[in-house]
């Protein structure tokens, strides 16, 4: 088994309170990191942990809070992204829901690092009991001076509030989010400037996903260099992997990043193999934005070497072979999955979620949902297929946030590896009569 | 601003909502707009008339068309009646794979409506939607602000009918 840091205690029963929190060792580092630390020590051990964010962009953390802006008389900000909503991720659920002081023993970390004196958590609002456990938490950790002023004697202030959101896939890129914390529609704002520099009301902010400001707290405990040597390469850590579809075994692991992910998808002590003894047809491997891979490709790279779990080897080979870690939502498809209605669910989230702000993103998700629909109802033509190429390489790029590029690149890469199948439902809609476009749940009804 | 509506919150209500105000910096008060839009669709039978929303603007101090553009903008917000019981299926790609459209058609069956359709009593929402963070315990379903995991046919009728029996209300925050 992987070596644990975020979940090492999460079978533990009653950790979701502070006692029993403390009793497991909870808030020593951060004891150790207000009582013993400078804030310039402590992130100059985020910077030598390695440590990237863990909401799929995978930017180094370090380097994000190194660019934030200090102006005098200046309130600065952190805010954690607890919106999750790429389809195929769950893990920030889990993780607060089960260790809520966690991700509220990395914010004060963070936060005193940072210099900031307030601290958001913005949580999608679909999450609502979470939101409440959360403040249950948070309610706790005021009543043991861990919030609010004068934090342990130290002299350091920090608030902390919950913010919901009200479903809105958009409010993940950071400033969709800020727009919405600051009670607006969640359009993205055109960047520079970034929010490190004019950030949530004008302000320099931070925002970081719940498991990259989780992660801060075994940094501290540990070391950063120490933190280092777990991975491999300059994926460093371990990592939440939400893991979802045709398994024995969903849920969330957490792995040392470098696993490989044959490991991962037929191990016993994570995905435990396909459901019913199946075979594999394809991986979505890091939420539903990054490209799909047949499982050729998802167990070796294209030179033949075994795919490992970590943001180079998953992105081994580019677009052309490779995928991304990205959020670690871990989708796998059985033999008997179409491929096409796939993409189609996914083409219908990302149309109903585009903010409609950019033209090609607005206009261009529709297209593509409808062109699939009409493909699926056997009304398609091989020059759909074609259009839906050129749509989503009209989108790649030409949009103010990834939202864009999170809508082309599936579609791109289902067309680039499973051709034969888009051509087969236009032109032989027979030859794909076995391909199931769903699961019976009672295969009597 | 708007006239000032003829509905009102009930006061403890409105001290949670002052409460929440608090939360934000001198004059960021607009920050509380989604929470208290959330407030109000639980105060008002789960879903923002024209009215619920005035009476939102003239609390927050802010103009009607800022809380009409935002509350346009959720999916989480009702701006059509619902019924008591909101059911929403997720049937994104985990969910969808393992299932979602079997449990959407047994719903249609049972309530004998269409996905966006009340039933004729009013006791019944049904929505389809996009993916709610569950993918590891699909299908599921939420029902107001209440997750329903791992479904089968079976569970959905067995959830179904003791929604009916107890008359359930929804919850929304």
């Amino acid at each position: 088994m992987s070596r644990k840091l975020l979940l090492k205690n999460d079978h533990i029963p009653g950790i979701a309170t502070l006692k029993t929190y403390r009793e497991n060792g909870g808030y020593t580092a951060m004891e150790k990191a207000l009582k013993s630390m400078t804030p310039d020590a402590l992130l100059e051990e985020v910077k030598t942990s390695g440590l990237r964010g863990r909401g799929g962009a995978g930017f180094p953390t370090g380097m994000k809070w190194s660019f934030l802006a200090k102006p005098e008389g200046v309130p600065r900000y952190l805010v954690v992204n607890a919106d999750e909503s790429e389809p195929g991720t769950f893990k920030d659920r889990y993780l607060m829901e089960r260790i809520p002081h966690l991700l509220i023993e990395g914010m004060i970390i963070s936060s005193f690092t940072l210099g900031a004196n307030t601290s958001y958590i913005y949580i999608r609002g679909e999450y609502f009991y979470v939101a409440r456990i959360l403040e249950q938490a948070i309610e706790e950790a005021y009543a043991a001076g861990l919030l609010g002023k004068n934090i342990l004697g130290t002299g350091y202030n920090l608030d902390m509030f919950v913010q919901v959101g009200a479903g809105a896939y958009i409010c993940g890129e950071e400033t969709a989010l800020l727009e919405s914390l600051e009670g607006k529609r969640g359009n993205p704002r055109i960047k520079p400037p970034f929010p490190a520099i004019a950030g949530l009301y004008g302000c320099p902010t931070v925002v970081n996903n719940v498991e990259t400001i989780a992660a801060v707290v075994p940094i501290i405990e540990i070391g950063g260099a120490e933190y280092a040597k777990i991975g491999i390469g300059r994926s460093t850590g371990t990592k939440l992997i939400s893991a979802s579809g045709h398994i024995n075994k969903p849920g969330v692991y957490e792995i040392e990043l470098g696993l490989p992910v044959e490991e991962f998808i037929y191990s016993e002590a994570y995905c435990g193999g396909i459901k019913g003894g199946r075979k594999m047809k394809a991986v979505v491997a890091g939420g539903s934005s990054v490209p799909i891979l047949p499982t050729e490709l998802i167990l070796k790279t294209a030179a033949g070497e075994p795919r490992l779990m970590s943001y180079e080897s998953l992105g081994d080979g580019g677009f052309v072979s490779g995928t991304m870690l990205g959020s670690g939502g871990f989708i796998v498809m059985d033999e008997d999955t179409s491929i096409v209605k796939n993409l189609y669910t996914f083409s219908r989230f990302y149309h109903h979620e585009s903010c409609g702000q950019c033209s090609p993103c607005r206009e261009g998700t529709g297209w593509m949902e409808k062109i699939l629909h009409k493909i699926l109802e056997g009304k398609g033509s091989l020059k759909d297929i074609d259009l839906l190429w050129d749509i989503q390489s009209k989108i790649e790029g030409k949009t103010i946030c990834p939202l864009g590029e999170a809508a082309a690149w599936p579609v791109a890469a289902a067309i680039r590896h499973f051709r034969p199948e888009f051509e087969a439902y236009v032109t032989n809609p027979e030859s794909i009569k076995d391909v199931k476009h769903y699961y019976r749940l009672n295969p009597s009804a | 601003m708007a006239q000032t509506p003829d509905i009102s919150f009930k006061s403890e209500t409105l001290e949670l909502i002052h409460k929440i105000m608090k939360r934000y910096p001198e004059g960021k008060h607009k920050s509380a707009l989604i929470p208290v839009l959330h407030i109000a669709q639980a105060e008002f039978d789960g879903w923002l008339s024209a009215p619920t929303m005035d009476l939102v603007a003239s609390v927050l101090s802010i103009q009607p068309i800022e809380v009409y553009e935002v509350a346009s903008f959720y999916s989480m917000f009702n701006l059509q009646p619902v019924g008591k019981c909101l059911i929403e299926v997720c049937r994104t790609s985990s969910c969808w794979l393992c299932g979602a459209e079997d449990i959407i058609d047994h719903l249609e069956h049972k309530l004998n409506i269409k996905v966006g359709e009340t039933s004729a009593d009013g006791m019944f929402t049904l929505k389809a939607v996009e993916c709610l963070g569950s993918c590891g315990t699909a299908p599921m379903m939420q029902v107001g602000a209440d997750y329903y995991e791992n479904l089968s046919i079976e569970k959905v009728d067995q959830l179904v009918d003791g929604f009916k029996q107890e008359n359930k209300q929804s919850r929304y925050c």
